[in-house]
């Protein structure tokens, strides 16, 4: 078959480099999702909203003239608030209990927040203009949106000076520890409490980045969080569970996978492809398990 | 424990209380015609619900201040019933139900959006009673065979066909390359229906046909494809979502292309959110104020806009238009009918001929407008940056020039 991506090879670095700068976005959010997963063992599905909501901190500043970039520092900083709230308020009810419980109370806050910011920013979908304007290579034929490149460049950013605070600082070995094993942190004097909370409020916060970046590369609707928790979602469970390093490959991975999915099955089966790969990865995952040799430690 | 009872009793007096004194209108009470909607005043199309609820609250208004409507004889004026359908079709089923079987209201206006009228539709129809919509235009609505829905906008399918027929003619008769990327969801996937009609019409040739997802919001490896294979058109319909996301990304990726047509340009506040790089842009509308129809209430397009801004500080979206253009119907409807009987209410209707402020009303079989055409206007930015939408097409009303080819990016 005669593929347009393969007849235009500047097609194939195009649909690279956009997949790439997508997926780096879509990490920083699943980076999160990891981190509050692997240490509260809770599958956020309100991620979404937190985006959208650090997404219309940016769109404000900028409707009041501040540029919209300025989000990536302010947003993050208010919506480690808002996750710490959050927190308090319901999630350290449903922590220590199954899974399911957790879904569920998330799906609640998720529902909340749609209407929540429904009503209070109006159900108009809009968007930050950066005026970064464009990168062009190859004479005019490769396009490269600098938002993009900045929201690829803040988020590996951000994506580091986690990794580093998670390793050098105190608080970033407490949440570590309790990931490890919360009663034996608890013993050792961690007060796992406040590390659920930071922990909670350190996504909340990384969520309000990546919505600052995606107000000002893509738009924002207060019912578009859905989309971001379930790619998130599907970037963690490729890369598996408190695999950092494995979600900024599978989040650039899937993005351009997403991307040739695109260009050569059609942007109809673009979704619908990247589900077929996470079904053939947990079937593969089921097949390897299966033939590892079980015993007790 | 007793708190708890108390509040256990003083709740289920409160459901005793209201289960009991439901009113139950009558489709005329004293000299009133209570007509009944469902309208999305919260959720994802509150913003033109509250657009569909403006227009209607202000044809009201209008009528009975000039005298409301004859009936045998006697005058009556026209009061509505609102429930808020939150954007939810289920919900909007279940309030024409409640409309209808316990408020008692015969007559119903439309709610917002091709998808709630169709949940809504069926309900109408079972109890036969007459429908008024003006917000639901997918073609899907006209093909069912029902017989008390009329929709005073022309159904989607005809959106964007003038746009490829002015390319067509532009193009010295001979047949375009078309590009062509839709949401996938009902109203995109008719105006889809309508190009691929008018491609096989006029010779011309889909050389992209993209269908996008629903939570749209990245639309790059289309446009990558459009610069690859250089179209004449570019046809972009997905919602406000998608008018925005196009917008952005074309002037991004610097995506040439001689016409790009549109959908819910006005919705989506195109030229306010993104200034010059809205420019040229030719957007289909079902109405604009500059159009010369004209009616004794709203007298014109000019003047009802101008009205509408000093009652609700904004100029006013088609979406208004169309709905005060609903009650127009009614009034006439009824007075030509000369009764309440829903039968006879709903054979008026069907033969209603005339003409609004916001364009001639004629029905077809399937209660489809079809003495409208759509209207295609251009975004137009002066050198300070300030944008104007201008008709363009149909020519009879055009109120500028279409500029053609659209100049490129590197000459702008």
């Amino acid at each position: 078959m005669d593929f347009l991506i393969f007849q235009v090879p500047m097609l194939t670095l195009q649909a690279v480099l956009d997949g790439l700068l997508l997926g780096i976005l879509f990490a920083l959010i699943a980076y999160g999702m990891a981190l509050q997963w692997g240490v509260m063992n809770i599958i956020n599905i309100a991620q979404g909203d937190l985006v959208i909501l650090g997404g219309y901190i940016a769109y404000f500043m900028y409707l009041y003239g501040i540029h919209p970039a300025w989000g990536v520092i302010v947003s993050p900083i208010i919506m480690y608030f808002v996750g710490v709230i959050i927190y308090k308020l319901v999630i350290n009810k449903v922590v220590d209990r199954d899974l399911f419980i957790s879904i569920l109370a998330t799906f609640g806050i998720s529902i909340l927040f749609m209407q929540l910011m429904n009503f209070a920013f109006g159900a108009d979908v809009v968007l930050a203009n950066s005026g970064y304007g464009t990168t062009m290579l190859f004479d005019n034929s490769v396009t490269l949106p600098n938002s993009k490149i900045f929201s690829a460049f803040i988020s590996i950013l951000f994506a580091i000076g986690l990794v580093i605070y998670m390793k050098k600082s105190k608080l970033g070995r407490a949440i570590r520890a309790t990931a490890q094993n919360a009663r034996a942190a608890k013993i050792l004097g961690v007060d796992t409490e406040k590390v659920y909370a930071a922990t909670f409020g350190i996504n909340a916060a990384l969520c309000g980045v990546a919505g600052a970046l995606i107000s000002i590369t893509f738009t924002i609707h207060p019912y578009m969080g859905l989309p971001y928790t379930i790619r998130s979602f599907m970037i963690v469970i490729v890369a598996g569970l408190g695999n950092l390093p494995g979600v900024a490959m599978s989040g650039m991975s899937l993005g351009v996978f997403e991307e040739f999915a695109d260009y050569i099955l059609g942007t109809e089966f673009r979704i619908g492809s990247v589900f077929l790969l996470l079904v053939l990865i947990l079937v593969y995952r089921r097949f390897k398990l299966s033939r590892k040799r079980e015993y007790l430690k | 424990m007793k708190i708890k009872n108390i509040i256990i009793t003083f709740v289920s007096a409160i459901a005793i209380l209201f289960s009991t004194s439901v009113v139950s209108f009558a489709k005329v009470v004293g000299d009133k015609i209570i007509l009944g909607a469902a309208i999305s005043l919260t959720g994802k199309y509150s913003s033109n619900g509250v657009h569909t609820q403006n227009g209607y609250n202000m044809a009201v208004d209008r009528i009975n201040e000039m005298g409301g409507v004859k009936v045998g004889g006697k005058t009556y004026k026209f009061d509505i019933i609102y429930y808020d359908d939150e954007s939810n079709p289920k919900r909007a089923a279940q309030l024409a139900e409640r409309l209808i079987s316990q408020d008692g209201v015969e007559f119903m206006l439309g709610p917002y959006s091709s998808g709630l009228t169709k949940a809504i539709a069926p309900v109408t129809e079972k109890y036969g009673v007459p429908m008024v919509e003006a917000n639901g235009a997918s073609r899907s609505l006209f093909t069912k065979g029902y017989k008390y829905l009329f929709a005073v906008l022309a159904p989607a399918n005809l959106y964007l066909d003038v746009a490829i027929e002015t390319a067509v003619a532009l193009n010295g008769g001979k047949g375009v390359r078309i590009a062509q990327a839709f949401e996938q969801d009902a109203f995109s996937q008719d105006v889809r229906l309508g190009i691929l009609d008018a491609a096989e019409r006029t010779g011309s040739k889909i050389i992209i046909d993209d269908k996008l997802p629903k939570e749209l919001n990245d639309m790059a490896a289309t446009l990558a494809k459009v610069k690859a294979v250089k179209p004449d058109v570019l046809v972009v319909s997905g919602h406000t979502k998608g008018a925005l996301t196009a917008i952005r990304q074309i002037a991004e990726m610097k995506v040439d292309v001689p016409m790009l047509a549109m959908t819910h340009c006005d919705a989506a506040k195109l030229s306010k959110q993104h200034g010059k790089n809205s420019q040229y842009a030719l957007c289909a509308s079902q109405w604009h104020k500059t159009l010369t129809y004209k009616d004794d209430f709203f007298k014109d397009g000019m003047t009802y806009a101008a009205d509408f801004e000093k009652l609700f500080g904004y100029d006013p979206p088609y979406q208004s238009a169309e709905s005060s253009a609903a009650l127009l119907v009614f009034k006439d409807a009824f007075e030509r009918a000369n009764t309440f009987d829903q039968k006879k209410v709903r054979d008026a209707l069907a033969a209603t001929n005339m003409q609004t402020f916001y364009g001639n009303i004629k029905f077809a079989e399937g209660g489809q407008n079809v003495d409208k055409p759509m209207v295609l206007f251009q975004v137009m930015c002066d050198d300070a940056g300030k944008c104007e939408n201008k008709v363009v097409a149909p020519l009879k009303w055009a109120s500028a020039e279409l500029i053609h080819p659209i100049p490129k990016w590197s000459e702008r």
